[in-house]
């Protein structure tokens, strides 16, 4: 069957470029998909092993700060060159989260910069769609500013293979382990809650609030958003199972990660959907193993066909296309690239109308495409300039940038999108965007009809071709074009 | 959902309707034959079912209740507060002999005087111990979900009292201002809005921008809204109504009781302005954020910023609802309280037992409700922070059942699930 490059473009990449080549068919999508990452090599992403050695030197910054605190707090004049010396070490200690903050400005810089200059739109498409899946949200010391580190490391390099390994990489990486309180998490038979319990014995005084448990956050999100779904087939019973095996996997940031510690651990097998993990000695390999079985069950096969087919294709996507995905699926045995292949040759994939709403972070994005804005400009944009023009509009557009409200991600349907506040935002950024353009990003702004070709092709509605040379100014065609329902829907 | 519903239903959507309809007849606060009522307009019915108003503040960063609502007339605070001097001594005002309010609410006092400011005091949510601003709010928005590994929340108690109301629009309930509101997402609508989101267009540019959306009803409809918005606000902010001789009454009166009506163009006041005029509308709820409670150091400083901040919403709230403000409950809440002791930056750490405030005209003012569970360190809590004595979702609970007459089971199943709603006063205690 003949496809719209238009709709391949839009729907499945972030939509036509004025240096970039369409997709004529599907397998211009898939084939660089299969092929190496380019643009990850371009435009690179600090990888999450750089908190490790961060994290350690903040630390030996913060001690010697406090340090110079406590001398200077002891004394009643303190010598000046010891304020000197703690002034010194506070910043010290403070650049640390400045470095946090820039380089959270360098990863959405690079995030843009690939999109704006890939031919392997498909790639970028499937890395938010994953990094979704597996939402993190930072919220300890520097992963604050680490969603995207995580990201590259755990998730970009797994896109295309099977999805059992594109699991355990999210679920056993740190900045899981810490979303979702893992690290806090174990088991009411081990030998620390042992410990534990002997020392309030010891000391009544001391408060039972510092004595662990079992914590089920992360055993049942991997259940119900990762896996199965949460109208799949298991109970608080198999949650409760698979946080006891989970219990001794945790995250230790001044050191190198994850580490498993089996004193953590719950001692003895436990049972997940009727099928019995692990000895006498808790282990990782347990982990990796229900893991495994949760990948290839086939409710996880249906929830991840649904996520996809609604994440590409409609709000309400066609049941054969969900059915086929799902075979498809079970078939390879989890494999991901043959699934993608799939649905880009699926009918109903590649059939009108766009109906979905494009995100702020991809409305942005694609705009930049659509006005060929150089990669290496928006990689080098300073963080003032990364919070003012992109995540200061992005959160008004609704979609803070790596802060989602929780586990879930972000919300799909369109009418989570286009609301009074999300529209005004989308309108006053697009309208902004031409004097950006000639001022930040060394782009002469386009004739907005020339935008229309570019963006929208011969199937330009006749109003947004009609707006367009209507416009009293260059920028506010630009706007009205990028702000139109044809280039918002996807 | 319709304006003129007829009754008995006929199709299934409106059956639905009825039926929750039907629900709330039992617990006593609308049935059909009520709706049908031509003593109800449809706008009023189309509004939401009360005629009440209901403002929900989130403190965020955690505000520090010992040091606002000050138990002076407890023997061990001195000693926990070398700097933070409490009572009369440090410049607060009594309020009832045992506590004092922070010189930074100062301009509130005329409030209490007349009846229409109450606090609630050692309340905290069921979160204990982590002590996280992060894990902290979202539980305090959620309001369910405590246990530890409990399933994450994802909607918030504010949305969920929606739900158990039929007439809901999306013009009920507005959350104000650019940060996220948990306490609103749900299932029920709700609209969102910033006032100081701006939408400059031209006039050629607004007349494009209608035309290319005339093929997407939802384009175009949230377009109408937001230029409306827009223009609302810019109205406003341009030059008051002449005609709107209530607000000018509203003023005059305000200030001869010794209340300050306060001016300018904080974003809090903002806030309060903007909300205050979806709330003359039809809007029946509203809800934002004052930020800039974690006061770890110089809190006798750090603390006037957000306190004089929460004030003047309130005042301005109320200058700006005119006769609304009789009907209006504002609750302002925190996601936990601070350490008893004073810390070695002469601020407080993060702690558990903290303070409530509630205020408006339909507020049963004038007292400091709650359990004093003393300061001695083994009253603290894990000896360290104010030992919270009720659940602060109970005081919520209470205060939503006087304003929406809605039925203390809503509350107990689908509100605040498994709330114990003995912990705080019954309704007609804290509203009017």
């Amino acid at each position: 069957m003949a496809v719209d490059p238009f709709l391949l473009s839009i729907r499945f990449g972030y939509g036509p470029g004025p240096a970039r080549p369409l997709p004529r068919d599907p397998s211009d999508l898939l084939q660089p998909l299969a092929g190496p990452d380019q643009m990850a090599a371009r435009f690179p992403v600090a990888p999450f092993a750089v908190i490790y050695d961060e994290t350690r030197a903040y630390q030996i910054d913060m001690r010697l700060r406090n340090q110079l605190r406590r001398e200077v707090r002891a004394m009643d004049a303190p010598p000046a060159d010891l304020l000197e010396r703690l002034d010194a070490a506070s910043d010290a200690a403070r650049w640390h989260i400045h470095e946090g903050r820039r380089r959270q400005a360098r990863s959405l810089g690079a995030a843009l910069a690939r999109i704006a200059e890939t031919d392997d739109p498909f790639r970028e498409r499937l890395t938010r769609f994953w990094a979704d899946h597996f939402t993190v949200i930072g919220k300890n010391g520097l992963t604050r500013w680490s969603a995207s580190a995580y990201v590259e490391e755990a998730l970009r390099p797994r896109l295309t293979g099977n999805f059992a390994d594109l699991l355990i990489a999210a679920v056993t990486h740190p900045m899981m382990l810490l979303y979702l309180d893992q690290s806090n998490s174990i088991g009411p038979n081990s030998e620390a809650a042992a410990n534990k319990a002997a020392q309030a014995a010891a000391d009544p005084s001391r408060n039972n609030a510092t004595a662990g448990g079992l914590n089920e956050n992360l055993a049942r999100e991997v259940m119900e958003l990762h896996t199965l779904g949460v109208g799949a087939r298991y109970g608080q019973e198999d949650v409760r199972q698979l946080a006891e095996l989970f219990a001794g996997m945790m995250a230790i940031l001044n050191k190198d990660g994850l580490t498993f510690q089996p004193a953590r651990g719950e001692p003895g097998a436990e049972t997940v959907l009727g099928r019995s993990y692990g000895g006498t000695r808790p282990a990782m390999d347990d982990i990796t193993a229900v893991l495994r079985d949760l990948a290839l069950h086939p409710d996880t096969a249906r929830h991840l066909a649904r996520k996809l087919a609604v994440h590409f294709v409609s709000d309400d996507p066609d049941p054969a296309l969900i059915d086929a995905l799902a075979a498809r699926y079970l078939e390879t045995g989890g494999e991901l690239l043959p699934v993608y292949e799939l649905l880009l040759h699926h009918p109903a994939a590649l059939s009108p109308p766009l109906t979905k709403a494009k995100q702020p972070f991809d409305f942005m994005a694609s705009s930049l495409r659509a006005l060929g804005v150089p990669g290496a400009r928006l990689a080098g944009l300073d963080r003032t300039a990364v919070q003012r023009h992109l995540i200061r509009p992005m959160t008004r557009m609704g979609q803070p940038w790596e802060v989602p409200t929780g586990p879930d991600g972000w919300s799909e349907p369109d009418v989570a999108w286009i609301t009074p506040q999300g529209l005004a935002a989308r309108i006053e950024w697009a309208m902004a965007l031409h004097d950006h353009l000639e001022d930040n990003l060394g782009v002469t702004p386009p004739d907005p009809r020339r935008l229309v070709d570019t963006a929208l092709g011969p199937d330009a509605h006749q109003a947004v071709v009609f707006a367009a040379g209507a416009a009293e100014t260059r920028a506010e065609g630009i706007g009205i074009v990028l702000v139109s329902p044809q280039f918002q829907r996807r | 959902m319709t304006r003129s519903t007829p009754c008995p239903p006929s199709d299934a959507m409106v059956r639905r309707v009825l039926d929750r309809r039907a629900f709330l007849f039992r617990s006593g606060a609308l049935g059909c034959s009520l709706a049908a009522s031509p003593l109800m307009t449809p706008v009023t019915f189309a509004a939401a079912p009360w005629d009440t108003r209901l403002v929900v503040i989130i403190l965020r960063g955690a505000m520090d209740g010992l040091d606002v609502v000050q138990p002076y007339g407890d023997p061990d605070l001195t000693a926990l507060r070398p700097t933070l001097v409490p009572g009369e001594a440090g410049g607060a005002a009594d309020l009832d002999g045992f506590y004092a309010l922070h010189p930074g609410l100062g301009d509130l006092l005329p409030l209490w005087d007349r009846g229409e400011l109450s606090f609630a005091h050692a309340v905290s949510t069921p979160y204990r111990d982590k002590r996280s601003h992060f894990d902290g709010q979202d539980l305090l928005e959620a309001g369910t979900g405590f246990a530890p590994g409990e399933p994450a929340p994802r909607d918030g108690w504010l949305n969920r009292m929606l739900q158990a109301v039929p007439g809901i629009t999306s013009e009920t309930a507005y959350a104000v201002g650019a940060g996220e509101m948990l306490l609103l997402n749900g299932a029920a609508p709700a609209a969102s809005w910033s006032p100081d989101q701006e939408l400059s267009l031209s006039p050629q540019a607004r007349r494009l921008i209608e035309l290319v959306y005339e093929t997407d009803p939802l384009f175009h409809a949230n377009v109408l809204e937001a230029i409306q918005l827009t223009a609302a606000m810019e109205a406003e902010a341009a030059a008051p109504d002449p005609e709107d001789d209530l607000d000018e009454e509203t003023a005059q009166a305000a200030m001869m009781a010794g209340m300050t009506v306060p001016e300018g163009n904080a974003p809090h006041l903002k806030l309060a302005e903007f909300t205050a005029g979806r709330l003359r509308g039809e809007a029946r709820v509203a809800a934002f954020s004052i930020n800039g409670w974690d006061t770890h150091a110089n809190q006798g400083n750090a603390l006037k910023k957000p306190l004089t901040a929460l004030a003047e919403t309130i005042l301005s709230l109320r200058a700006g609802l005119g006769s609304v403000w009789g009907q209006t409950a504002v609750l302002a809440v925190t996601e936990f309280g601070r350490t008893a002791r004073e810390n070695g930056t002469r601020g407080t750490d993060h702690g558990t037992g903290g303070a409530m405030v509630m205020a408006g005209g339909a507020i049963r003012g004038g007292r400091v409700h709650g359990i004093w569970p003393g300061l001695a360190e083994a009253d603290l809590y894990a000896r360290r922070d104010l030992m919270p004595t009720a659940d602060v979702r109970a005081f919520a609970a209470q205060v939503m059942r006087g304003i929406t007459g809605l039925d203390a089971r809503v509350m107990e199943q689908a509100v605040f699930p498994g709330v114990d709603l003995s912990a705080a006063p019954e309704p007609r205690k804290l509203i009017i």
